[in-house]
């Protein structure tokens, strides 16, 4: 069938651009300015899709983003392909590919189409009714209901395409382009409002632009052509930002949205290369108008859904606007004047118009009587009782509706056609509008929502706002914008305008049929096959909220969101239970209002950018001997430094037993450092660490224990006093940010009385640090003018140096118990100074070693890693520190949880050493510690929390919690792994140099 | 005596066009008095009502509910369903609903859909390598099934995990709870309600409770939007708002109510064949039988009761996704949401007594409530019935916070889904 | 997504921001002499309100100053900010 149903040149279509596409695998043509859709149906194509639950044959229902049924796969199995793109947004350009979904072998023929038949078996909410025996079956039935569900296939490669985001601060952001939206932009900018006009279409000017109502008119043109007028002078306007292709997506509090500007998506392959394919928009605008037009609703009859069923308005647009024609011989199904409209612009195209079909009883304005002129049959107080065709729409039977609606008399009409227009009536777009927090209100003369409240932050108009007539939405929107933007005038108060006025109205959720309703297939959700009936038995069973329903049902939750028919199901739920619509509430309409890409939503926060690298000022060093990295945070710390063909485990081993025997360097630049300065800075530091402060002498360095309140272990560090007044603190390099907002926290809050300045000055150094027994000597080397003898700078204090002219701190403190010196330099320097060491190390064979040579020494020395040998549950006590928590401080953060009942047990778990039996066997860090192997439950008394092999030792060593530990010195456990079980035995937690003489050497 | 659902009801509903149905519940107005009223009608109220009736023959009981059934976090979470805690304690809570969970359907002759196809927890560090392993180890030893996989079995069990070790956060291992996966959450709400109501349980709709009266340090009644209700026993679940009731009764109690959001894509044919969490780049991710991906987000830091949650909570979700999952960029969000969740400082939650008689506490399930429902349900009815917890809810008391002897999860899992 | 009005920077997203729960719970002068009760009440019992709550606010990304915000939680709305040590206002 290569039927050209091209009517009319249009405007809108570039015909000379002749466009090529294919869609399931067949080649078609089509013109610049087409969308998949209007291209199609220009090729008689309107079986596009199959429905979700019966696969029933679907065709092209709308002209826009509510669109349920022709939805395709875009590009099939490319890089570039996309699920579920509704056929009426997607601008076709030449190599488009699409084919339709959930079908197999192919949307003509469906196997899947045997649910149709099956359709009985399947009401609302049949799942939660079967599928239960045997039990052990559900895996399998789950299998092929989750094969037959889903609508078309994810992508299954890396998508090339660039996203980015835009944030925008705008005076007055106005949403839609339609009469009222350019109006209302047009008004802003004049008067020096910074706006942004958005519309999801690509043209400006809305349903206005197409419209070719005689009867509408603006200043005695045609509304269209003042439009057009109109939009022409907005270029010249300044102040004013205009995006088409670009969908709000949501109304966030305090006037947040996000829209996204579509930016190649209509673009042929080769120029979508290398641009960024959709920006997100996130806008913070001081007043938002919200001018999204309103939806045109469906009518409610029995087999509603085939293809050539389509909108009453949707038909004026391909018509109109597209130059297309749906059908050759259409009838319009109509309970309000608009269909007349569509039925008159396809009329004087020339294309056939049977019947129109008409569910009140009688209408007498202007365009009744021209569509009376032009010889079209009305059908007064009918209504469509079935329809004809499988894949097309083939013809209707048609029926007199009883007086009060509920019933069909008569003779059974019937009608043959290949398109039926249907028109419901109007429904507000309110969804941005809910979104917000604004609440709604009912018109139960209209039976429309609409908005119940303007503010100064946001107002609605148009038809969006519940104004419908031309004259209404004009003269309301001059009321509103003066009002809004505080102005004098408008430059369009006082046009004339003239339009005919709707008298008659009738409305009827759910028209009736002959047939009893259990026999009837009246769609209200068409993409997942609920059914008016589906509606009605969940209230049946009880379930009577709205959101029951929609969930019982799955009404409303299609890929558009119950755009089109949320309202017959409020309204078949309202007539059922007897209650008002304004009483049953809506659905809450959440975000985003069209599904909204996640690349869009990720924008550049991919691959590298995910998340902040932080890097030390030595990073190039590392990356240059050949350094694996390990992630801290978000700072990547060298781990160690594979040798060759070094394993991990060799190459730790090396590292470990040259720190011990000779020398070894670490970069510790990482480790959060805060710079403490003001006159009760010691006070300070004694209410936020367990021990005291106060006596500490300047140049000297003390470890401190920081605690939660709750009395947990929190953080630890090193803190130097630099002077009188002036600390400085490290911290763990996982917890820096954390210490410091806590401790500005204390201080701003708590304690504001104390004089203390807290600034974080961790990137600002780097930090070397040289460990072993030649350290003292290599060290010498670089500064030979310091006296480095213990008397004048002994263990645990702090010199400040000049290196080649640099000012650098150099702490004697030390994490893996030998003698060790921290060299801190300004960053800038840090690499300088690392090389220097290295440099004046080569004779002693100084060896680099990374934070896992580091974790094994410190755990040969017993030291404890907060967050490692930590976490969250245990207080200084517990590790066995008791020597650090002071008695004499009345307070310092966390103490008064120390003396709780259960902090104060003295069988908590508690930090030990572990030996395994056989020295060779090393723990595996986080198995669980029994003392009975047989028992049943097992009671576990804790875990290992650092273990290594020690080659200073030449055995195993771990540090474990273990309940009681401290009673426990000397006792054989057992660690329980999945095959074998190990023997330990608890021990003392410092392995090596017990009396600390390794720090003098 | 109603009638049961299976393949031949449907037949023969069939038959009749489905008019013949039974109500699932009824909607009946308050009785004057009952023996005991759970306030909060979500999954874990109508389940401590549905055992309350079943295993303690309270039937004279009432669930009181402000909108209607199962609409507050029972019907916007993300559906996993887990038990592999760290703690004894937490493990023996959780494990026990996951029993409850592999026959409830058969159970309640409702189809609560629940899949047992596993859930994976990822681990991104080395931190979080020994963490998993200590609770691997942990849930071994408690009879739970996990297992630790490394890189290429993760990859195994779920293709399209981008497993490249050049990603800022490579994948360095993770653990696999087979017997977890996820279940429909209405139908968790539903099933138990119309159970509870078939044993005599009223179930009541778009009541309010409006005070709490009590006779000094005892309980009497309850004011609701639907009049006074006398009782004895009055079982607080009611999540986010717990506070709010607790307010009512003069108590205060350890929590915070916080905006948690999820969001669904669009449905498609299926992709992912499991449940894979990810606490340290913070992405979950799943596919509903629908075939929408699952995603759940984070909490944000203030207190809220608007059911909002700021945006950058999702993008930083999403961010976490596209880089473990870069396949899903073109994927589209259909629809997000958010709800209110209750966290306790211990990430556990509560259920327990109170210092007044006749008033009790299930809450704190911060955001990991549902998987929970089946046994928070059945334990919280015993702890009612008996005015005395069982053992494995015996650790979740209020007391914890007074005594430190808290059941802290954090360390095992940032957010404890 | 809020628009905090940070009474040292003016306004300012949301994301700048980190909340700091309930205001006005003052750290007890005189730990040692509370009971285990009452410590645990100043530790972990909060009044999580519905409805205009008074609760502490640092712009983190910002000045790093701490204030003082009226909020009512049931819809979000910042009724108020002010500084630290101030007192709540009354309406």
């Amino acid at each position: 069938m290569t039927l050209n149903l091209r009517v009319k040149s249009s405007e809108f279509i570039d015909e000379t651009n002749r466009i090529s596409f294919k869609f399931d695998g067949k080649t078609y043509y089509g013109f610049k300015g087409d969308t998949l859709a209007s291209a199609l149906i220009a090729n008689n194509v309107h079986l596009v899709g199959r429905s979700f639950k019966y696969h029933r044959p679907r065709g092209i229902m709308t002209s826009g983003s509510e669109e349920p049924n022709a939805i395709v796969q875009v590009n099939p199995n490319s890089n570039i392909t996309e699920p579920n793109a509704r056929a009426t947004e997607i601008e076709i350009y030449e190599g488009l590919e699409a084919s339709s979904q959930n079908c197999w072998p192919s949307v003509n023929f469906d196997i899947g189409g045997i649910n149709n038949f099956l359709a009985p078996l399947f009401p609302a909410g049949f799942y939660y009714k079967t599928f239960m025996w045997p039990k052990s079956f559900w895996e399998k039935y789950e299998f092929f209901i989750r094969h037959s569900a889903g609508l078309g296939k994810s992508p299954n490669t890396r998508d090339p395409d660039i996203y980015d985001h835009r944030n925008i601060h705008c005076d007055v952001l106005v949403v839609g382009a339609g009469i009222s939206g350019i109006l209302a932009a047009k008004n802003a900018a004049k008067n020096n409002f910074k706006t942004l006009l958005l519309d999801e279409k690509n043209e400006l000017g809305g349903s206005t632009i197409f419209e070719a109502n005689e009867d509408n008119k603006i200043n005695h043109n045609s509304a269209s052509e003042w439009l057009k007028k109109e939009i022409n002078e907005l270029k010249n306007i300044e102040n004013l930002e205009i995006k088409t292709r670009t969908s709000v997506a949501a109304y966030h509090q305090y006037n947040y949205l996000l829209a996204r500007e579509n930016l190649t998506d209509h673009l042929v392959k080769k120029d979508k290369k290398n641009k960024i394919r959709q920006r997100l928009l996130k806008i913070r605008a001081k007043k938002v108008i919200l001018a999204t037009g309103a939806l045109e609703r469906p009518l409610i009859f029995n087999n509603n859904d085939r293809p050539g069923i389509m909108l009453s308005s949707a038909i004026k647009k391909y018509s109109n606007f597209y130059g297309v024609a749906c059908g050759t011989k259409n009838i319009f199904f109509t309970n309000n004047d608009s269909a007349y409209e569509s039925a008159l612009s396809l009329h004087n195209k020339g294309i056939k118009v049977e019947a129109i079909i008409d569910i009140r009883e009688n209408s007498d304005t202007k365009i009744i009587k021209k569509i009376n002129d032009a010889g079209i049959k009305i059908y007064w107080a009918h209504t469509i009782v079935d329809t004809r065709g499988y894949k097309r729409l083939s013809g209707v039977s048609i029926m007199k509706l009883s007086n009060d609606g509920t019933s069909v008399t008569g003779n059974k009409i019937s009608i043959s056609c290949d398109c039926l227009g249907i028109a419901g009536g109007w429904t507000p777009a309110v969804h941005l509008y809910t979104q917000s927090g604004s609440k709604l209100t009912f018109d139960e003369e209209r039976k429309i929502f609409f908005p119940k409240t303007d503010t100064k932050e946001q107002i609605s108009v148009g038809s969006c706002g519940g104004d419908f007539e031309l004259d209404e939405i004009i003269t309301n929107l001059n009321y509103k914008l003066k009002n809004f933007l505080n102005i004098n005038k408008t430059d369009f108060e006082g046009i004339s305008l003239e339009n005919d006025h709707e008298t008659s109205k009738r409305n009827i959720w759910l028209l009736p049929s002959d047939k009893t309703i259990g026999k009837t297939k009246p769609f209200v959700d068409y993409q997942n096959d609920a059914t008016a009936k589906d509606i009605k038995l969940a209230l049946r069973e009880g379930f009577r909220s709205i959101e029951h329903v929609k969930r019982y049902t799955t009404t409303g939750m299609g890929t558009d969101q119950g755009k089109l028919g949320n309202m017959h199901a409020l309204g078949i739920i309202a007539d059922t239970a007897g209650v008002k619509m304004g009483e049953l509430g809506t659905t809450t309409f959440r975000p985003p209002y069209t599904p909204l890409t996640f690349g869009t939503i990720v924008g550049r926060n991919v691959g590298e950018f995910f998340d902040t690298f932080r890097r030390t000022p030595m990073n190039d060093w590392h990356i240059k001997n050949k350094a694996e990295f390990e992630n801290v945070g978000q700072w990547k710390r060298s781990w160690y430094y594979p040798k060759e063909d070094e394993t991990m485990h060799q190459a730790v081993q090396r590292e470990s037993k040259a720190a011990r025997q000779s020398a070894g360097i670490l970069d510790a630049s990482t480790l959060g450092k805060i710079d403490i300065q003001g006159s009760d800075a010691s006070e300070f530091l004694n209410r936020v660490y367990t021990n005291a402060w106060s006596k500490l002498a300047i140049g000297k360095c003390r470890y401190g224990l920081m605690l939660n309140e709750d009395g947990m272990v929190y953080d630890d560090g090193v803190t130097t006093r630099l002077g009188e007044n002036h600390y400085i603190m490290t911290t763990t390099t996982g917890g820096a940010a954390n210490v410091l907002g806590k401790l500005e926290d204390y201080l701003q809050t708590e304690w504001p009385e104390l004089d203390v300045y807290l600034t974080s000055v961790t990137d600002h150094f780097a930090t070397a640090s040289l460990c072993g027994p030649n350290s003292k000597k290599i060290l010498n080397k670089i500064i030979p003018d310091l006296d480095l003898s213990d008397d004048n700078f002994p263990h645990m204090s702090f010199k400040e140096v000049l290196i080649d002219k640099i000012k650098c701190r150099i702490m004697r403190i030390s994490f893996t118990g030998e003698l060790s010196y921290e060299i801190n330099a300004p960053a800038s320097y840090g690499e300088a100074i690392w090389q220097k060491c290295i440099e004046a190390g080569k004779e002693f064979n100084i060896t680099p070693y990374g934070t896992e040579t580091m974790h094994l020494l410190r755990a040969e020395k017993g030291f404890i890693i907060v967050g490692q040998d930590t976490d969250g549950t245990m207080t200084p006590i517990d590790l066995q520190m008791d020597w650090i928590v002071s008695k004499k401080k009345y307070d310092f953060i966390g103490k008064r949880s120390l003396y709780r009942s259960d902090t104060m047990k003295e069988d908590r778990k508690q930090l030990v050493g572990l030996l395994t039996e056989d020295p060779n066997i090393v723990l595996e860090e986080g198995a669980q510690i029994v003392s009975e192997l047989n028992q049943k439950p097992v009671e576990m008394l804790g875990h290992v929390t650092s273990s290594y092999f020690s080659p200073n030792l030449n055995k195993s060593i771990a540090l474990a919690v273990v309940k009681d530990g401290k009673n426990m010195m000397g006792r054989k456990l057992f660690v329980p792994m999945e095959n074998k079980n190990i023997s330990v035995t608890v021990a003392n937690t410092v392995f090596y140099d017990e009396k600390n003489e390794r720090l003098n050497a | 005596m109603r009638n049961k659902y299976s393949i031949f009801s449907l037949f023969k509903n069939a038959l009749s066009y489905h008019e013949n149905w039974q109500r699932a519940w009824k909607d009946p107005a308050p009785k004057k008095e009952y023996d005991a009223v759970i306030v909060g009608g979500g999954g874990h109220g109508l389940a401590t009502a549905y055992y309350l009736a079943k295993k303690h023959n309270m039937q004279n009981i009432a669930v009181v509910e402000k909108g209607w059934i199962g609409g507050g976090n029972t019907g916007r979470n993300t559906t996993i369903i887990r038990s592999n805690y760290l703690w004894d304690a937490s493990a023996g809570l959780y494990d026990h609903a996951l029993k409850i969970w592999e026959g409830l359907s058969q159970e309640l002759n409702y189809n609560v859909m629940f899949s047992q196809r596993g859930v994976m927890n990822l681990a991104h560090n080395l931190q979080d390598v020994r963490d998993l392993k200590r609770r691997t180890h942990a849930n071994r030893l408690n009879g739970i099934d996990a297992v630790y996989l490394n890189t290429e079995e993760v990859k195994k069990f779920c293709p399209i995990i981008n497993t490249s070790q050049d990603i800022r956060y490579p994948v360095l291992g993770g653990t696999l709870q087979r017997r977890a996966g996820t279940a429909r959450h209405d139908a968790v709400a539903w099933g138990y309600a119309r159970g509870a109501d078939e044993m005599g349980v009223d179930i009541i709709q778009n009541c309010e409770v409006k005070s709490i009266k009590r006779s000094g340090d005892i309980v009497e009644g309850i004011d609701t939007t639907k009049g006074f209700i006398k009782t004895k026993k009055i079982g607080v679940v009611a999540a986010g708002h717990s506070s709010v009731v607790a307010n009512m009764a003069g108590l205060k109690l350890p929590l915070e109510s916080k905006p948690l959001q999820a969001l669904v894509s669009e449905p498609v044919k299926p992709i992912i064949d499991t449940v894979v969490m990810s606490n340290a780049v913070h992405a979950y991710v799943s596919q509903s039988d629908k075939g929408e991906l699952v995603i759940g987000a984070g909490t944000d830091d203030y207190i809220s009761y608007s059911q909002k949650g700021s945006h950058q909570i999702v993008e930083g979700t999403l961010n976490a996704i596209l880089e473990l999952y870069p396949i899903f960029s073109r994927m589209r969000m259909l629809r997000q949401w958010g709800g209110i969740v209750d966290i306790c400082p211990d990430a556990s939650p509560i259920l327990s007594k109170t210092s007044i008689k006749g008033l009790y506490f299930n809450c704190g399930w911060g955001t990991g409530g549902f998987k929970a429902t089946p046994g928070s349900g059945d334990l919280f009815a015993h702890t009612i019935a008996n005015d005395e917890p069982h053992k494995l809810n015996a650790a979740f008391n209020l007391n914890r916070f007074v005594s430190g002897d808290l059941v802290d999860e954090h360390g095992a899992a940032a957010v404890a889904h | 997504m809020f628009l905090i009005n940070c009474p040292y920077c003016g306004e300012r997203d949301q994301q700048e921001f980190k909340a700091g729960g309930e205001a006005h719970i003052e750290r007890p002068k005189q730990p040692t002499e509370l009971s285990d009760d009452e410590w645990a009440e100043y530790l972990f019992m909060r009044k999580n309100i519905k409805g205009v709550q008074f609760e502490r606010w640092n712009h983190a990304h910002g000045c790093r100053k701490w204030f003082n915000m009226a909020r009512d939680t049931s819809n979000d709305e910042i009724k108020a900010i002010y500084k630290m040590g101030e007192k709540p206002p009354t309406q």
